[in-house]
């Protein structure tokens, strides 16, 4: 398998524009209705999960999406898939809209954007050996050419992802987390994909583990070209891997900038406390750090608060932050930060 | 397994001492020593840290000191734990049952399965109260009111009548403490008490464990697999791997020269917030080792970077190296040499 070849599989479905960014997210809205009433149903309210979010991911690039949960990180991640169809906005992979295209033609984008999940033990089917799962997609897009052939691709799969291609007819309860997250990863690679959401992909592991799967995610970026959209809680994990970071509250992005800008240089009152509120891993610089500990919980996002979604746990919010809507403002170098205090 | 008879009479006594302690459990597979020969002491106040990955054995170390192990299959095999002098092992169930939830607390992970989801929280509280302070209805209730505005549940005396499923998951966590801390432990043991929820959630709980413990001056175990919880609120910490206390001193000291070489490689695996480089992670090779089928001798041998003939033949203890910082590593002034020799480097 080599990095051309794989790249040339790769161009098929959409006509490339090389200086572009490989997805272009604007204004991305999915709202959950709520209905209520017998026999008659009628929609009484929405589930604001995804409320305008934009950003572009580059060819090769890394973008970090945080926040806490129920914040809608993965599903921006879903309904960039098209697994979930968004309700407003745009979404454009290599220059097409997606969310406008049927799903017979949304299927050969299929192979180029995948998904990797959170948990290793349920997004694999139980009654396929990993040689099956990882071959799926190799028959359902038609790449793989004959069984033979299929085989040997499979393999050298299971091979790049560190794994024995002997382990190909066992079956997922056969394997340990960490194998199986690398099993995920292996079938997504299958389709030769351009673009990959990593949604948690490491979360569910142990320590030692999570650098493994860390540095193997990272390797395979840097052999295909591939480009990421990095879910996850844990902001040290996504500081690691990510050129560029978005934080995500309440279905809205509150900061985004490099990865390095922003964790030096945190502006958005969420962010610091965010960031304050992750130990790390040195008792003496413990001691002396910041601790900015925020009040309650994340609102319902039925009702989200008027105004700045994060007033109501922020330290610095004032009756203005109620009655304005602030918008992602640029403060040079592309650090991005919805707050009219900053 | 036998054990060397431990010295009883100390000036001070620890408030808890484990000596020793070896659980195991039958499996189909075979047998799983779990704990295998665990001995730590925690004194008034202080605040360690059981730090390990999944399956090394650190929830059947609480769980053991607790006398929760279900049994069979499991079964506390040799060793004592001594709470106040006092050998927990001995006890009858029934005055076991006044040190759970009396002078000892718990929480646990979930705050979703460990509360009962048919009964008002109120009830609940009230339920320990009862049981271990004899108090009445109606002061049980005020003490429980009481307990729940210091562990910061909003609107403490209409919660009281609502059921678990009312309350957000870091309200739920917070009833929990509230029921552990009800009726005034010396030692409260937190197993993985922050693992399930959000980070800004999990730092309010964590702020309000540390303050209780001051204000009561209450001992805290803290059981869990992130090394910077453990760095924030642990005075002294022990790492455990396949079931043993691989190395164990005050927390500064392990995290600045850990003689260990799964330690050392632990904390070198995880991705710092204040990273400056985005370097690739020096990761463990292979995987935690199969408790069923334990190498011979150092159980971490088959992932160690330093690994010497002996260690695959002798398994060894934790022995002396510097004050109370000790690890069971053979080759730990190896270790030490390197890690001056890279300072030095650098």
């Amino acid at each position: 398998m080599t990095g051309e070849s794989r790249h040339a599989d790769g161009e098929r479905a959409a006509a490339s524009s090389p200086d572009g960014p490989t997805l272009s997210v604007r204004d991305l809205q999915v709202h959950f209705p709520i209905t209520s009433g017998f026999l008659i149903r009628r929609q009484t309210g929405a589930v604001k999960a995804v409320d305008g979010v934009t950003f572009d991911i580059a060819p090769g690039e890394t973008l970090g999406l945080v926040g806490e949960s129920g914040s809608g990180k993965t599903t921006t991640g879903r309904a960039i898939l098209q697994l979930q169809r968004p309700t407003a906005g745009s979404v454009e992979f290599r220059g097409v809209e997606l969310t406008s295209i049927s799903a017979k033609k949304m299927r050969p984008f299929r192979s180029e954007m995948q998904i990797i999940f959170q948990d290793p033990y349920g997004s694999l089917n139980p009654r396929m050996s990993a040689g099956r799962i990882i071959g799926e997609p190799l028959t359902v897009h038609g790449l793989g050419g004959d069984q033979d052939q299929r085989l040997e691709r499979v393999a050298e799969l299971l091979k790049r992802v560190g794994m024995n291609p002997a382990m190909m007819g066992r079956y997922p309860h056969e394997f340990s987390g960490g194998q199986r997250q690398r099993i995920g990863i292996a079938r997504a690679l299958a389709g030769a994909p351009s673009f990959i959401v990593c949604d948690e992909p490491v979360s569910a592991l142990d320590v030692s583990i999570q650098a493994q799967i860390l540095n193997l995610l990272s390797d395979l970026q840097t052999e295909f070209n591939i480009s990421y959209l990095f879910i996850a809680h844990d902001l040290s994990v996504v500081r690691h891997i990510s050129d560029r970071v978005a934080v995500m509250y309440l279905g809205k992005i509150m900061e985004m900038a490099t990865s390095v800008e922003l964790y030096e240089n945190p502006m958005h009152p969420y962010t610091r406390a965010l960031m304050s509120a992750v130990p790390i891993p040195d008792p003496a610089l413990e001691r002396q750090r910041e601790r900015i500990v925020l009040a309650g919980d994340i609102p319902s996002p039925i009702n989200p608060p008027s105004g700045c979604v994060f007033r109501t746990r922020c330290p610095i919010a004032t009756d203005e932050c109620g009655e304005v809507l602030p918008d992602l403002v640029d403060h040079g170098g592309g650090h991005q930060v919805a707050c009219i205090k900053v | 397994m036998t054990s060397d008879p431990a010295p009883v009479a100390n000036a001070a006594p620890h408030l808890l001492d484990v000596r020793n302690l070896a659980t195991r459990f039958a499996t189909a597979e075979g047998c799983v020593q779990a704990v295998d020969g665990v001995s730590f002491h925690i004194d008034e106040g202080e605040t360690l840290g059981l730090v390990g990955e999944s399956g090394c054995g650190k929830s059947v170390t609480s769980l053991s000191v607790m006398r929760l192990i279900p049994t069979p299959p499991g079964e506390i095999t040799d060793g004592s734990v001594l709470f106040e002098g006092t050998d927990l092992q001995t006890l009858s169930e029934r005055e076991m049952r006044r040190v759970r939830g009396g002078s000892i607390g718990m929480i646990f992970q979930e705050p979703m399965t460990s509360l009962n989801p048919v009964l008002t929280i109120g009830r609940q509280i009230t339920e320990a109260l009862g049981i271990h302070l004899d108090l009445n209805k109606g002061a049980a209730r005020n003490r429980a009111i009481e307990i729940l505005a210091r562990v910061g549940l909003p609107d403490p005396a209409s919660r009281f009548s609502d059921y678990p499923h009312h309350l957000s998951g870091g309200q739920r966590q917070r009833v929990m403490i509230a029921m552990a801390i009800s009726c005034n432990p010396k030692l409260l043991i937190a197993d993985e008490a922050t693992t399930a929820l959000d980070v800004t959630i999990q730092a309010q709980i964590l702020e309000l464990l540390q303050s209780l413990c001051e204000e009561l001056r209450m001992a805290l175990l803290i059981i869990t697999h992130n090394l910077g919880v453990v760095a924030r609120y642990a005075q002294r910490v022990a790492v455990m791997y396949a079931g043993k206390i691989i190395e164990t001193g005050a927390a500064d000291e392990i995290y600045t020269t850990p003689r260990h070489p799964y330690t050392k490689a632990l904390l070198s695996s995880v991705p710092r917030l204040d990273a400056i480089t985005t370097t690739r992670l020096t990761s463990i090779e292979g995987e935690i080792p199969d408790l069923v089928n334990l190498p011979e001798g150092c159980a971490f041998a088959p992932r160690c970077r330093w690994v010497v003939d002996r260690c695959r033949v002798e398994s060894p203890e934790l022995g002396p190296s510097g004050g109370s910082h000790t690890a069971a590593c053979w080759e730990q002034d190896r270790i030490d040499h390197d890690r001056l020799a890279e300072l030095q480097q650098s």
